[in-house]
Formats: C-alpha cells, structure tokens, sequence
C-alpha cells in the first residue's frame, strides 16, 4: 500500500501541486495525466524518493519511504523518461547490469529471453547507440519482464514506441496486477488495463 | 552487496574500455607535460632533479582533473545514476565501485608509467621507487577529493572550470606530503614520515570522501 499526503512542489518559482493526496491499493494501476509542465515527472521523482515534496509525506505500508531507504528502493522500478541505458554497451548487457545492481542476477540466456519478448530478438548483442530511440525503450523496458519489485513507476515511457510495443507493455502491466503488484504510469496515451482496478490522477497546470 | 560493487566496478571498467581513447588521452597528457620541463630547461641535472618532484606531482594533479568529469556525468545524461540512486544498497558504496573503477582506469595507468617518466629528470632508483609509492598512496585521493567536487558541479554549464577551481585547493595537501616524499629521498632523507601522512590521508578519504559524494549526488539530482 503505497500512501501520499497532502503532497506539495515548488520547482524554481512555481508551484506545480499542492494538498495532493492519494493512495494506491495492491492490484491498482494508477494513470497520472495532465499539459505538459504541471508536474508529472516531479510526482513521479518525489514518489520514487529522489526529489523530497516542499510538503506532505509517503507511506509505504505505513513508513516513511525516507526511514526506509534502501528497503524501499528493492520494493520500486523506476523507468524515467532518460531511460537508463548506456550507449556504450549491448542491451543483454544493459539488461544485466540493471538486474545485477537492482540485485538480482540474470543469465544471459535469461536476458536474451526477456529481450525476444520485446521483439528486440537479433540485435541483443548490438551496441545500444545503433539502436533505434522506440528499440532503446524497448530494451530499458524489459527490466520489467526480469525483477520482482512490487510497485512500477514508468515515466513516458510509451513516447517513441508503436502500437506492438504498448500493447506488450499494457500486457506485463496487467500480469503485474494480477499478482498484487501496482503501477504508477505518467502518460498522454489511452492505457488499456483490464486486470486489477485503475484510477487516474489529472493534474491540472 | 558485494555483488552489485562487482557489478558496478566491471560495468565502469566496460565501459571505459569501449571508450579507450579517453583513457589513452590522460595518460598521454600527464607523459607530455612531465616531458616538455627537461626538454625546456635542457640538461642541467641538479636543477632538474630539484624540480622533479613538483613537476610530476603537478602534471598528475592536473591529468586527473581532465578524467574527473566523466565520472558521473555520462551516467548523469543517460539517466542511469538515477537508477544508481534507486538501487537497494547504501550510496556510499555505488560511489565507492565508481571511484575505485576511475582510478584504476584513469590514474593507475599514470602511476605506472611514472617511474619512467621520471628518469627524464636523472632521479636515482630509490628515489624512483619512492616516486611511485608516493603517486600509487596519493592518486586515489585524488579520485575520492575529485568525486565530490564532480558530484556538486553535476549538470551546471562550464562545470568542468568548476570542478577544477574547487578541487584543486583542496588537492594541495596532498601535494605537499607526496612531492615532500620525493623530495626528501633526493635530498638523502627518510621519506617515510611523508608517505605515513599520505597513507593517513588515503584512510580519510576513503571514509569521509564517499559519503560526502553521496550527499552531493543528492542534491545535484533533485
């Protein structure tokens, strides 16, 4: 159970939310929309703990997710909208290193597995910097095929993909609610989730 | 947690060996600038010998500003110190694998090759010897002083002024004790006490430098 109270942003001179309460059940997707520029990116940071809220506070299962530390980052996925992928290295090997710090080891044949699913299948062993932008997210995005965190923040992450790929990422979403885990997802796009229960925060400018 | 230190230090050693060159161009600048003094002043052995010590210890001081900022700035861009920053273990050891990984790519190359650098300025053997302990004790403050100023100037425009302008006093002493070192063995003196100091420093840095990096990582990613 994921709790936020009377959550408040300043970000420069500019108030961006204020008294934003709301909270976020097992099974529950919650879709964040809103123009650009009225904060969804700031929610989304103060949620996962690296921006601290001007005011208000979060809750995971009743705690502070700032006395928490650590023990809540193994609880969380972040996918921001700079996806977190390096250049330098192929996508099995992203994929990998994700896991590893995340602390979970993965095999390469289970990272190659993970990437297939994504239609990524062939160019795993491909530098990500000839990857295309959607082919980079896709890659980015199998993280979410291979942890076992309980709450996913995924930040724009369906720009740049096609209709395949969201249906994919719309599929793990609902296999991740069924097993009790939630999702937070900042996006312009229609989502269509037809496990678990959804809600949506609009966020006005 | 041992595992995801392995993971960050191979991960960085990867990388900068898919990117070679940036690493070569360090090395090739602390080799260069140590070179152009006894090419400039021409073969006067006492003189160059006496200014041996400072010479090296400068031309490294400044050859690892040039590596300080990519530590954290590439991972800055491509958003993956954000996902450091999320990961289930302490901070102070993901900045930790990072630092140990920069030395050992940017500065343990640098350490190596200075004795032979060295001989340029007729420094006998023991003194040679005393050269590369000084460096091998000294470059990982470097790394570890150099990590927080690279934290705090992260994402600013002309950071790399910064850094320098920050970094650089508090370098000065470990300048002091490490071109001392050196120096005292010229002279014929013991240059244990300098390497004692050294080594203290190396012990405080190693505990303080990681958490204050951390700090400053924090707020440069707010």
């Amino acid at each position: 159970m994921l709790e936020a109270t009377k959550l408040g942003c300043i970000r420069g001179a500019r108030r961006l939310f204020r008294d934003l309460s709301f909270s976020l059940a097992p099974g529950t997707c919650m879709q964040v929309t809103g123009p650009n520029g009225c904060g969804k990116t700031s929610l989304l940071r103060i949620i996962c703990g690296l921006l601290a809220p001007e005011e208000g506070t979060v809750t995971w299962q009743g705690a502070s997710i700032y006395s928490m530390g650590e023990e809540y980052a193994q609880r969380l996925t972040y996918i921001g909208h700079r996806s977190g992928v390096k250049e330098d290295l192929t996508s099995v090997e992203n994929l990998r290193v994700a896991n590893g710090l995340a602390g979970f080891e993965l095999t390469t044949s289970d990272a190659r597995q993970a990437l297939a699913h994504f239609g990524l299948s062939g160019r795993e062993d491909l530098p990500s910097r000839f990857l295309s932008e959607g082919q980079r997210r896709r890659s980015a995005l199998a993280r979410l095929l291979t942890n076992e965190s309980s709450l996913w923040v995924l930040d724009e992450v369906l720009a740049s993909l096609d209709t395949a790929a969201i249906k994919i990422i719309e599929g793990l979403i609902e296999g991740h609610l069924t097993k009790g885990g939630m999702a937070i997802v900042a996006t312009h796009q229609e989502l269509r989730i037809s496990a678990g229960s959804f809600q949506r925060l609009e966020l006005a400018s | 947690m041992i595992s995801m230190f392995r993971w960050i230090v191979v991960r960085d050693l990867t990388l900068a060996w898919r990117r070679r060159a940036d690493v070569l161009s360090t090395l090739f600048f602390f080799v260069i600038v140590v070179s152009l003094f006894p090419l400039g002043i021409g073969p006067e052995m006492r003189l160059l010998q006496s200014i041996a010590p400072g010479v090296v210890w400068v031309a490294a001081l400044l050859a690892s500003m040039l590596s300080l900022n990519r530590v954290f700035a590439n991972d800055y861009q491509d958003g993956t110190l954000e996902q450091l920053l999320l990961t289930p273990q302490p901070l102070y050891l993901v900045v930790m694998g990072k630092v140990l990984a920069q030395w050992l790519v940017s500065e343990v190359p640098l350490v190596l090759i200075a004795p032979l650098v060295g001989m340029q300025f007729g420094l006998d053997p023991k003194t040679l010897i005393v050269l590369f302990v000084s460096l091998l004790l000294g470059t990982p403050i470097l790394s570890f002083i150099g990590s927080i100023g690279a934290g705090l100037t992260l994402g600013l425009r002309g950071g790399g002024v910064l850094v320098a302008l920050l970094v650089l006093p508090l370098y000065i002493p470990v300048l002091i004790f490490g071109a001392g070192a050196v120096d005292s063995s010229i002279l014929g003196i013991d240059p244990m006490a300098n390497l004692y100091l050294l080594a203290a420093l190396l012990v405080l840095s190693v505990v303080f430098a990681p958490w204050a990096t951390a700090a400053a990582l924090r707020i440069s990613l707010e």
